[in-house]
């Protein structure tokens, strides 16, 4: 499996730590409801097609990364950067 | 104050020299981390421009009398050399100095022998003379420049020295058993 960083380009899947699902980037408000912590912390869907999760490149640029991948034909269909995303903090 | 005594990562190291290959200490100078500020690029290529250098992008090498400013992350470089003035208010800016150790990898064939221990492509066409890449050298993270045809330089973090030289130095003997082998 590879990946291509934005930044490195293709590399080894061993470069790389997992880290999750993108919901970690949606963090709750600290005043928000029970609920909204409880989906944030513990709830994830386990699709059959496409998913979206967290990526660390750990032995290249430590960047993190948003990997687009299709859980069905193992298809890696985008990698983002994290702090490239529409409202990151800079 | 006591007096300390300065060590070098690879103090009473000889080159080794084997399979037509040279591996050797490479003896740094300071080195200093320059991480750009959000919306610092442009100040900092104002305090560069007049040293002739700029800011490296993802790969990049900026060289010039005796500074060499390499890419080594997202708006980050690291800085081989004496810190210029200027830089304040558009970078971070570390003290790297000491952190790291370099080797060097020369010889026909450098490529080759890097190779088996970087699972990215170091061949001349995907790595071409004057880049850098950040990846895993076995399991050690590393900064790895491509200084000519075949020639590399190679810096891992200073705790990590003995093993990184202790890594190349078994792929250069490998090396060297194979060839009256294959002569
Ligand atoms: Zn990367």
């Amino acid at each position: 499996m590879r990946l291509t960083c934005p930044l490195c380009g293709p590399r080894d899947r061993r470069e790389f730590y997992y880290y999750g699902a993108e919901d970690y980037l949606n963090r709750p408000d600290a005043g928000a409801p029970g609920s909204a912590w409880d989906d944030y912390l513990h709830n994830r869907d386990n699709p059959a097609g496409m998913t979206r999760d967290l990526w660390y490149h750990e032995q290249g640029c430590a960047q993190w990364l948003i990997v687009t991948r299709n859980t069905v034909t193992h298809a890696v269909t985008a990698v983002d950067l994290v702090a490239g995303r529409q409202g990151a903090a800079t | 104050m006591p007096e300390l005594i300065a060590k070098g990562p690879f103090d009473g190291v000889e080159p080794l020299v084997m399979a037509g290959l040279t591996l050797a200490p490479v003896e740094d100078g300071p080195i200093w981390s320059i991480a750009l500020l959000p919306g610092g690029a442009k100040a900092a290529a104002k305090a560069l421009k007049p040293l002739g250098l700029a800011f490296p992008g993802p790969g990049g090498i900026s060289e010039k009398a005796g500074l060499r400013l390499v890419w080594t992350g997202r708006d980050q470089a690291f800085l081989f050399g004496d810190l210029p003035a200027g830089l304040e208010g558009a970078a971070v800016v570390t003290d790297q100095s000491g952190g790291w150790a370099g080797v060097t990898l020369t010889g026909p064939g450098a490529a080759r022998a890097l190779g088996r221990l970087v699972a990215v492509d170091v061949r001349l066409a995907a790595f071409p003379v004057g880049g850098v890449v950040r990846t895993g050298l076995n399991h050690m993270s590393a900064v790895i420049l491509r200084t000519g045809e075949d020639a590399f330089e190679i810096r891992v973090f200073r705790s990590m020295a003995r093993t990184c030289w202790h890594e190349l130095a078994e792929v250069l003997r490998h090396l060297g058993a194979r060839a009256p082998l294959s002569a």
